[in-house]
């Protein structure tokens, strides 16, 4: 443990506030570099790291199969892939900038202590494209952070950054609150990796309105956002949009914070989802679940109340992955509707109508199949299968947020851009901070690391290079 | 029967609330998967979607208890889902070992394991002492006895072999029979556990301990800095024991077959033999020990820290005592020592079945049977 006011005190080379996949990749390559560097994670040691706690993987563009990877990933694949989720909404030169040094990213962790396993079991179809962390992202971090605390960088815990002193784009101090007490630290350039603003509701509710308070944040209580405010604030060009957000529909008992992803749920595509006035709202079969899991956050947020169901029965129920809380049981659906709080009659008919509308098909969950619904409003377009085998199950779902989209916009260096032109004399960006770069909307798995850590090692090393000069 | 009648029954049945938590784990252990690559426990566990309480003992003795996936776990305390894995599988093994022992009038011994240990070992001690001083009069006790034979002088040899066979063959009994238990409550098939690949890749697995090193780095004994200590010290306490257990079997050998009686020369097989195991049996055992202190206090499993120090506590002794005997068998101490070390190894054979020796057996068998699923699935896919 760093002695903390003593620490505060001294000069640094190199500030970074976050502590994260990119904070941390920022502070070994800063720290690799040869400068001085305190990193300034505002959450307590066990919840360090923000979002990246709970990742599992990384996307890496790569040429041939690796010991962890079945084949190759080409640079130009992983760009169509982030077009085509992004929708075009992505600075592309940035993009096949990141993409490229991402191919050296999959060595380059390696060498930081960081280690890679082949796909978890149910994830087989990022086998290719994705390195999964051995033990997950936690495991991932604490690597990071023996490898940093060995070279020396010095870590602050519950290091709250609630002013940043800035003047025309050059950044001298940060101001800190730290055990009760305030400091004030100054470093000859700054890395903001302190991530988005998901669990910050009050922020979420400028673009939601009230229905944010029915949101569920999958990460810490600590993503607050307050330091990509305060930098939009002294006058840092923002990029993204200010009021969007990464929503999957989540199991609607998770707790407020912090639920990860346990409480994800795969099982949309095998029933049908309705409101709380027994209503579907959408088409439930619509394309296979890994391009289609992403919008359904969104459609719930769009319900009375921000709760839907996902009803199935006896036949789907092993073909999905556990999740965190065993779903709603019942012999009967009239009995199922009772135990949410349903209209057991209007449930029941809405099952009904659905059920009489499935035409015959051979059902096959690892393809598009021929099960569908016809004349049905919405109607479900694959796997429709009529619900009639006890016992009937639900899941209650609400929208998880996971990240927000907003951040400070970044050249190649990593350097932030301010809003009336021109680049910033000493401040430096990675991660979710800036994630809104390269990725307008949309997600694929992996990419947040992706930005996080290449990004970090970029801004780390500018910022070291920066410092001496 | 449609699976789905037991694997989301409201509340299962568990023996045990330790079993009932258990349940609970790997019922978000397996929403999870991020610690797969960790170790054999959450492999096993993917192959299963719910648990029965003999699942759970399997998984339990599959654990090596290396620590990484309680610091690797985003869940784990004070994260209020409170997801500790090694603590729960510490408790339900321990449960376990009490539930097989055989015979079941004994199995209290598991209760209060170190001080059950501790009264037999120092009872072991004081009857052969006094069986000494019963049977000779004090100046053969204290006398000096060298060359082929000065054991016997103080307990004739057949009345040794047929103690320590006779408590050995208990033992073996004993194990036997809480293994069996074990294999019938895992729902492994009888013939399994003969089954020659499995066993070799057990051997493999156990021999090198390849689930205490937390996935390659090391154990997380005390914080997430991995290290390969226990593994190391453990090697030490294993090779010991079997190098001792060797020496054993040698000079039975040469008193059998070549008719040479003990003690032996210094530069003989045995004593070479038990030389290096006694070390093993000195270091390893205090090495671990000293783990044990060290290890976070929210991993441990408080209650059975008596079960665990008293087999160290055991290990160290007989080699200090054997050990002791060696230096000190042309001297008037022999007497005294050798109804020393024959006490305590009578007390660590007779526990064997009562104590923290079961672990090796039993994790050992787990080991077979998730060697055999290994290949039953890898056969499975192959015809995919």
């Amino acid at each position: 443990m760093i002695d903390t006011p003593a620490a505060f005190a001294r000069p640094w080379d190199v500030l970074v506030i976050g502590g994260g996949n990119a904070a941390l990749c920022a502070a070994i390559s800063a720290r690799r570099s040869g400068a001085r560097v305190l990193v300034l994670e505002g959450a307590p040691r066990f919840y360090r790291g923000g979002n990246t706690r709970h990742t599992r993987n990384m996307r890496c563009a790569h040429d041939a199969a690796t010991e962890i990877l079945t084949g190759p990933y080409f640079e130009e694949e992983f760009f169509d892939d982030l077009m085509r989720v992004t929708g075009g909404q992505t600075d592309q030169e940035l993009a096949r900038h990141m993409i490229h040094e991402s191919k050296e990213m999959l060595h380059w962790i390696v060498e930081q202590g960081v280690r890679f396993q082949p796909s978890l079991g149910g994830t087989l179809s990022l086998g290719r494209t994705n390195s999964f962390f051995l033990g997950g992202g936690r495991s991932m971090l604490n690597a990071l952070y023996r490898t940093a605390e060995g070279l020396g960088v010095e870590v602050a815990y519950d290091a709250e950054v609630i002013d940043l002193d800035v003047d025309k784009g050059v950044f001298r101090a940060a101001t800190v609150r730290h055990g009760g007490a305030v400091f004030k630290v100054r470093a000859a350039t700054l890395v903001a990796a302190a991530g988005g603003f998901e669990a910050n509701i009050e922020w979420l509710k400028e673009g939601w309105g009230d229905i944010a308070e029915n949101f569920l944040i999958r990460g810490t209580p600590y993503n607050r956002g307050t330091v990509l405010k305060m930098l939009i604030g002294k006058g840092v060009q923002s990029i993204g949009d200010p009021t969007q957000c990464h929503a999957v529909a989540i199991d609607a008992r998770a707790p407020k914070f912090d639920g990860g992803i346990i409480t994800r749920l795969d099982c949309v595509v095998f029933g049908i989802v309705v409101n709380k006035n027994c209503e579907r709202f959408y088409d439930e079969g619509e394309d296979i679940w890994p391009k289609r899991y992403a919008i359904w956050g969104r459609l719930v947020a769009a319900q009375p109340d921000q709760i839907a169901y996902i009803v199935f029965d006896a036949k789907s129920l092993k073909l999905f992955m556990p999740s965190l809380y065993p779903p709603v049981q019942a012999p009967s659906l009239r009995e199922l509707a009772a135990k949410l709080e349903l209209d057991p009659g209007k449930f029941a008919a809405t099952v009904a109508e659905f059920n009489g509308a499935v035409r015959p098909g051979t059902f096959d969950d690892k393809i598009l199949d021929d099960c569908r619904t016809e004349g049905l409003s919405p109607p479900k377009t694959h796997w429709a299968r009529p619900l009639d085998t006890a016992p009937f199950y639900a899941y209650p779902v609400r929208p998880g947020i996971t990240f927000t989209y907003l951040g400070v916009r970044v050249d190649h260096d990593a350097r932030m851009q301010l809003a009336d032109g021109g680049k910033a004399e000493n401040m430096f960006a990675a991660g979710e901070i800036m994630a809104g770069n390269v990725l307008g909307k949309g997600y694929a798995a992996g990419i947040g690391m992706t930005i996080g850590s290449v990004f970090g090692r970029i801004a780390g090393r500018e910022a070291a290079n920066n410092a001496r000069q | 029967m449609p699976a789905s009648d037991t694997m989301l029954a409201a509340d299962p049945v568990h023996a045990t609330n330790a079993l009932k938590e258990a349940d609970r784990l790997m019922t978000v252990c397996n929403s999870c998967r991020y610690c797969e690559g960790l170790c054999a426990v959450f492999p096993a566990m993917e192959m299963r979607r719910s648990f029965s309480d003999g699942d759970l003992n399997y998984l339990a003795n599959l654990c090596h208890s290396c620590g990484a996936c309680y610091y690797d776990c985003q869940f784990s305390p004070p994260h209020e889902f409170d997801i500790n894995v090694p603590r729960n599988l510490a408790v339900v093994r321990a449960d376990s070992y009490r539930a097989y022992a055989w015979p079941a009038a004994l199995r209290p011994m598991f209760d209060r394991n170190g001080l059950a240990i501790s009264l037999v070992a120092a009872l072991s001690v004081a009857a052969f002492i006094l069986g000494f001083i019963a049977w000779h009069d004090p100046a053969v006790l204290f006398g000096t006895h060298t060359g082929p034979g000065a054991f016997y002088r103080l307990m004739p040899h057949n009345a040794m072999a047929a103690l320590f066979g006779g408590v050995f063959l208990y033992a073996i009994v004993a194990l036997v029979l809480g293994v069996c238990a074990f294999w019938r409550d895992i729902g492994a098939p009888g013939a399994e556990i003969a089954d020659p690949p499995s066993l070799w890749q057990a051997i493999k697995d156990a021999g090198q301990l390849r689930y205490l090193d937390g996935g390659g780095v090391g154990c997380m004994n005390e914080s997430e800095k991995p290290d390969d200590n226990r593994r190391l010290y453990h090697h030490f306490t294993f090779y010991g024991f079997m190098l001792c257990f060797a020496a054993t079997s040698v000079a039975t050998l040469y008193h059998y077959l070549l008719g040479r009686e003990a003690p032996y020369p210094i530069w003989d097989l045995p004593v070479l033999l038990g030389t290096a195991g006694g070390v093993g049996l000195i270091v390893g055992p205090i090495g671990l020990l000293a783990a044990k202190f060290r290890r976070e206090k929210a991993m441990q499993d408080e209650a059975r820290f008596g079960m665990d120090v008293a087999f160290l506590g055991m290990l160290f002794l007989t080699s200090l005592t054997g050990l002791a005997l060696l230096a000190l068998r042309a001297t008037p101490a022999m007497g005294v020592l050798l109804a020393l070390h024959l006490g305590v190894v009578f007390a660590l054979f007779f526990t064997m079945p009562y104590g923290k020796f079961v672990h090796g057996i039993y994790r050992f068998v787990a080991l077979v049977r998730y060697a055999k699923e290994r290949r039953t699935l890898a056969a499975g896919a192959a015809e995919a």
